[in-house]
């Protein structure tokens, strides 16, 4: 009897052990998950408060009208309108690359190749986005600038042409394995019907595969061009440090991600209107990277619901 | 009616040329992203293979470029990457399990879900100046290699969540479902049932979010604001400055000798990115083997 009482009370001492376990771990991991709710709030919280400070002392109407950004030479002024001339001129450059070859890796990729090809470009893919930006920006300053230079004789070392060209091959793998799950998550049975009606192997691919997998397609372009925007060693590295008004790519710019580097990398005063000016550059960098993820990631969902 | 089948037989040729150009073009597409590779490569290697010495790799920084070296930086990468690893796994790995195993379907689990993968893509310098205000500033960890790893994993957190809910989802319901049978509770089941098995998915998770983490120097130039560092860090309070800061702060300098040097730092960088990729690899294929025993 007092055998069997203690027996039971073992029993149900472990299992009182176990629920408060279950308790603890439930609290746990339900907190971690809460966490990312409060890191997209403190950055928001970080950004909007620091940049009050900028905006009392620049009106907004300043800040987005004004085409000249000297923030450390008097005159002082901050319109923002050349750092986002350079972010702009590095990502269109940057698009070109990587969006037709993106593309045309990820069709061959999904619609060609044989598996054991796919199973060689899948790694050599990998390593590619594997590279950190600061090699990357290495390679275009002493590579692929001196081999510009041969083309056009009177461009600058730091230039956007050269940053933007890199930044197209840094961000293929990003591009082409988006693009791929968007092509592999069409349905075979499209296929086989576009076959069967007597379409080739590119015609199949180009009138059937790719329009089934569009909004796919998009969004992998949204996000990868988001991520071209937010990039940023590689432009402070290759494309400049001279905030300019200009399209013309083989001039010296600089980039919105790149001024917020340059001036961190000054130990800028704390409180400072320089110091605040990052952050007023930081916020609309985040909004602006920000919609074009969410809206990628809307259309990526959409797309999902077709099949 | 002969004509008309030449014409049909002309139009499936031209059809087929058609088709042949653009494997062509997507032949060429894949052609220069591997070219890319190569000749990135190859540049780095070319250039820094002489700097590649025991002073790149034991010295500290110097203003001489032959005896200059990455020693602080190696070991700051080293430090920061140990509790990073510490701060972000539990937090991920759970933020994952609560999101696959525990969350009711409801709008503010799917807020959570929508809310993880934008967070996935915000620029990382936005982080930098997170850390700089909320780790430096507010909570006066000054430019701290604690601080640093804070901001670190904040920056992968999200990764990682992605990558173990990857891993957790792969885990067939048949084992949740027996473990369930057998009287096991949520936690129970999770503990060893779910993990177990979703375990070499997680540890590739981890470490491709780590080696990621190695390779930023975005936000650790925000937090450390580029210095002279002639130490080690010893405890989480010091100073400190990583490989990818040291190997940027050589490439900004207009000397040869110090471009030389930075290419032998992106060597030596690339080396340790590459066998932690390799461990990856090996460690998933060793337990995915044992899994299906």
């Amino acid at each position: 009897m007092n055998l069997n009482n203690s027996v039971f009370d073992a029993k149900r001492g472990h299992r009182l052990r176990t629920k408060i376990e279950g308790r603890v771990v439930y609290l746990f991991v339900g907190i971690c998950a809460f966490i990312t709710l409060v890191v997209t709030f403190a950055i928001i919280w970080n950004l909007v408060q620091q940049s009050i400070g900028f905006f009392t002392q620049v009106s907004i109407i300043e800040f987005f009208t004004e085409k000249r950004w000297s923030p450390i030479l008097i005159p002082k002024s901050f319109g923002i309108a050349p750092l986002v001339a350079g972010t702009f001129l590095v990502t269109v450059i940057s698009s070109f690359v990587a969006v037709p070859i993106g593309l045309a890796v990820a069709i061959f990729s999904a619609e060609y190749a044989p598996d054991t090809v796919r199973k060689i470009l899948r790694p050599i893919l990998e390593v590619l986005a594997g590279i950190p930006t600061v090699v990357y920006g290495y390679f275009a300053l002493t590579f692929v600038t001196p081999l510009l230079k041969i083309i056009f004789p009177e461009m600058i070392i730091f230039n956007a042409l050269s940053a933007g060209l890199v930044m197209g091959i840094m961000i293929i793998p990003f591009v082409s394995s988006l693009t791929e799950d968007a092509l592999i998550a069409v349905p075979n049975s499209l296929r086989q019907a576009s076959y069967a009606l007597g379409a080739t192997r590119f015609e199949t691919s180009i009138k059937v595969v790719v329009p089934a997998a569009l909004s796919g397609i998009v969004a992998a372009f949204v996000l990868g061009l988001s991520r071209a925007i937010g990039e940023t060693m590689l432009v402070t590295i290759a494309a400049g440090a001279t905030p300019k008004l200009t399209f013309n790519p083989i001039e010296s710019i600089q980039t919105m991600t790149a001024y917020i580097v340059q001036l961190a990398l000054g130990e800028a005063a704390n409180g400072s209107i320089e110091y605040q000016s990052i952050y007023a550059v930081a916020i609309l960098l985040f909004v602006m990277t920000f919609s074009m993820n969410t809206l990628g990631h809307w259309i990526v969902k959409r797309w999902r619901n077709v099949y | 009616m002969s004509i008309d089948f030449k014409l049909n037989q002309n139009n499936l040729s031209r059809r087929k040329f058609i088709g042949i150009i653009f494997l062509a073009f997507c032949l060429l597409g894949v052609l220069v992203a591997m070219m890319g590779l190569i000749s990135l490569l190859i540049q780095v290697i070319l250039q820094g293979y002489e700097w590649v010495t025991p002073n790149l790799i034991f010295n500290y920084p110097s203003r001489h470029p032959e005896q200059a070296g990455l020693w602080a930086a190696l070991i700051g990468t080293l430090y920061m990457m140990g509790l990073t690893a510490l701060i972000t796994v539990p937090t991920g790995v759970g933020a994952a399990i609560y999101l696959e195993e525990y969350a009711p379907k409801n709008w503010i689990t799917s807020f959570i879900e929508i809310n993880t993968s934008n967070l996935a893509g915000v620029p990382s310098i936005v982080y930098g100046l997170l850390g700089l205000s909320i780790f430096v500033y507010f909570l006066k960890l000054e430019r701290s290699i604690l601080a640093g790893s804070l901001t670190m994993s904040l920056l992968i957190l999200p990764v990682l969540i992605l990558a173990s809910r990857e891993a957790i989802k792969a885990v067939p319901r048949a084992h949740r479902e027996a473990a369930f049978a057998l009287g096991g509770d949520k936690w129970q089941v999770v503990k060893m049932a779910v993990l177990p098995n979703a375990f070499p998915g997680i540890l590739t998770g981890v470490i491709l979010a780590l080696s990621r983490a190695i390779g930023e120097a975005a936000p650790m130039v925000a937090i450390t604001a580029l210095v002279y560092i002639t130490f080690i860090p010893v405890t989480p309070m010091d100073r400190f400055t990583v490989m990818p800061i040291q190997i940027f702060n050589w490439v900004s300098r207009p000397q040869d000798d110090f471009r030389g040097l930075a290419a032998g730092g992106i060597i030596v960088l690339l080396i340790l990115l590459l066998s932690m990729n390799s461990v990856a690899v090996i460690l998933r294929n060793k337990f995915q083997k044992r899994s299906e025993e």
